[in-house]
């Protein structure tokens, strides 16, 4: 959050999320939202409630359900003079979209040359433990953090939603937006009633810690900081880096953290294995290896498909009893 | 060759001369440039692939003298027709073909991704299908923002088989989106011929959406600029998409290296189409026979081209290639 902001409430990241995309589009009337059931319906999860009432269903458009059909026409509005936000129910939809996205929207620029831009914002959700099985829950965020060309925003607080997503409705680049599901009603948070944004490539130290650096993304920011309290009762002193962008990555504040604590878990709810985890360890380790007092450590989605039952499905996702056991062996205290 | 010949529109009244001459130069434009890239290719000056357009000449030049420069165009691998027809210049063309940095895609593009914003070409396309979502876009934002330009995405037959093109056709005419899906009816999804890949009659499948659609002879590039300019006028109108089957042919192989083709076609139909359906002969017929005008003029536009084909060529040539210290540059805008 800017600390310029005077004025602040608190309001959910679902509501900040709306209101990014309302205050957007009343400044800029290129800018146009185009998903399934987007307009009545507000989307599934009702985050977009309210904004077909106010900009009308030639603004809030409903699609039928042909997710690179409707992605597709997002990027060649974005070549032709308009801002589109593509809406994907479900993260999970990522495969169903990924030329459009990989070999279109994140190419278009560099395959002409400069001559064409792509400004597109592609939302899309993440996050299991809803109960909804293996097609429905995954963070596949690393899919497009994979490919030049694309920027990749993972956004954990209400305030962070709202001024990264203006961030990325105003950027010329095609910009993949994840929002976690379960944040949209249960993280609340302060944001400032002004207009602000918060530019893409910037790392947010949400806790100051001496003794081990939690690197965690999305959902898995909020995971770390309730297991710093629960270590701060043990005397153990931990950071919080939420890296709230993939790409553009902040590469010093996250090694500055670590180079400080010399110890860091990355926390992140995609798979395991060739994740985003996997990167973020590997640039810390990059930046910070003679400062550090042993391995970076990973706490991820467990290596499976995320199963149904809720006696199953709660072992795959790291918890804050993971990471403060795990923190508590490496601090050894 | 399935062809309804019901559905054929024959022109009502043929255009001006001056457009007749203008025709005949830009098909002979094209035949010109792809001979000087297969020279090119064969002498391993030209780097990568070459896919050539000769045989189809009438389809691009047709459709594109139909439309407005600012008017909207998507290419495919088999581009360097449609880039030319919609008003490329030959000698930026070739050497992007050569990797040169003076090309429209500063060479990191090549034949198959030329793009031109000052012609309206959003982009060759080496995705089948890649770029149908892009000119749908493109119409959408035509209609959006009010500024009366049609798009026209060309794509070979073998594009059939995409699924994204039938969710694209289904969302252009439920918006009534001013676009042209041109289905470039070449027989040979590569090396496969195309009754072996498609169900059923390629025009029943626009139909099935209510697409306004029409087969047109790809050889004759009045019935095509006829067929094209009711079509585009319609979709100016705001009357909706419309879907135009051109028959035509493709003399060489999918690429210049693809020689040995009596297992996938006989040679007998080559020549066939060669001596009795070629599209500039049959425009040339027309022009003499009908004393339209003579022999001299036409000889003169030849002689023309010619000459600002192989300066073309020369250019490109001796254009230096990029410096690799560009090579990070225009990945993000």
């Amino acid at each position: 959050m800017p600390e310029t902001a005077t004025q602040v409430r608190e309001i959910s990241f679902g509501d900040a999320v709306r209101e990014a995309i309302a205050e957007e589009m009343r400044r800029d009337h290129s800018i146009v939202l185009i998903g399934e059931d987007v307009a009545e319906a507000g989307t599934t999860f009702k985050v977009l409630k309210g904004l077909v009432e106010e900009f009308g269903t030639g603004r809030i458009i409903d699609t039928p359900i042909s997710e690179p059909g409707f992605t597709g026409i997002g990027v060649g509005a974005a070549m032709t003079g308009m801002r589109p936000i593509v809406d994907i129910m479900f993260g999970d939809f990522m495969t169903l979209i990924m030329d459009q996205v990989v070999n279109q929207a994140a190419k278009i620029h560099y395959m002409s040359g400069g001559a064409w831009k792509v400004p597109l914002v592609v939302r899309a959700t993440m996050g299991a433990t809803r109960r909804s099985a293996a097609q429905h829950s995954q963070s596949l965020h690393a899919w497009p953090s994979h490919i030049p060309g694309l920027k990749v925003v993972v956004p954990s607080t209400p305030a962070d939603a709202k001024g990264l997503l203006k961030s990325a409705i105003r950027d010329d680049n095609p910009v993949v937006f994840f929002e976690d599901k379960i944040s949209y009603t249960k993280v609340k948070g302060p944001v400032p009633v002004d207009d602000y944004v918060i530019p893409l490539g910037l790392a947010d130290v949400k806790r100051q810690g001496r003794d081990i650096t939690f690197v965690a993304t999305s959902s898995m920011v909020q995971v770390a900081l309730g297991a710093a309290k629960m270590l701060e009762e043990v005397g153990i002193d931990a950071e919080v880096v939420d890296p709230r962008t993939m790409w553009p990555l902040d590469e010093k504040t996250l090694v500055e953290s670590v180079k400080k604590t010399s110890r860091c878990i990355v926390m992140d709810e995609g798979y395991h294995r060739y994740g985003v985890s996997g990167e973020l360890a590997s640039v810390v380790q990059e930046g910070a290896f003679y400062d550090l007092d042993g391995p970076v450590r990973r706490l991820c989605a467990m290596h499976v498909p995320i199963p149904f039952s809720p006696s199953l499905e709660d072992v795959t996702v790291p918890t804050e009893r993971d990471a403060f056991e795990l923190a508590r062996q490496m601090v050894n205290r | 060759m399935t062809t309804t010949q019901a559905e054929r529109v024959p022109p009502k009244t043929d255009p001006p001369v001056e457009k007749l001459l203008r025709m005949y130069r830009q098909m002979l434009a094209i035949r010109l440039f792809e001979e000087r890239v297969n020279d090119l290719y064969t002498r391993a000056l030209m780097p990568g692939l070459a896919h050539l357009y000769i045989g189809e000449e009438a389809v691009a030049v047709g459709i594109c003298e139909a439309l407005r420069n600012d008017d909207y165009v998507t290419s495919t691998h088999r581009g360097h027709g449609h880039c030319l027809a919609k008003g490329a210049q030959p000698h930026l063309m070739f050497a992007e073909l050569l990797g040169k940095e003076a090309g429209y895609c500063k060479g990191k593009g090549g034949s198959m991704h030329i793009a031109d914003p000052k012609t309206g070409n959003l982009g060759a396309n080496a995705i089948v299908g890649g770029s149908v979502g892009i000119a749908t876009g493109a119409a959408f934002a035509a209609k959006y923002l009010k500024n009366d330009r049609v798009a026209v995405c060309f794509f070979g037959e073998g594009a059939l088989g995409q699924g994204v093109l039938y969710e694209e056709m289904n969302m252009a005419q439920l918006w009534k989106l001013p676009v042209i899906y041109a289905c470039e009816n070449n027989m040979y999804n590569e090396y496969t011929h195309y009754s072996e890949a498609t169900a059923g009659e390629i025009i029943d499948r626009p139909r099935a959406f209510g697409v306004a659609c029409e087969v047109v002879d790809g050889q004759d590039v009045r019935a095509v600029y006829a067929a094209a300019t009711r079509y585009v006028e319609r979709a100016r109108r705001g009357e909706g998409p419309a879907f135009l089957q051109l028959n035509t042919y493709r003399y060489h192989g999918h690429h210049v290296g693809d020689i040995a083709r009596a297992y996938y076609r006989p040679k007998t139909e080559e020549e066939q189409w060669r001596s009795e359906r070629d599209p500039i002969a049959m425009l040339t017929r027309y022009l003499l026979d009908g004393n339209v005008t003579d022999s001299g003029t036409l000889a003169q536009i030849e002689q023309e081209l010619v000459g600002e084909m192989d300066k073309a060529v020369e250019f490109a040539i001796n254009a230096p290639y990029p410096d690799p210290s560009r090579v990070a540059e225009d990945v993000y805008a």
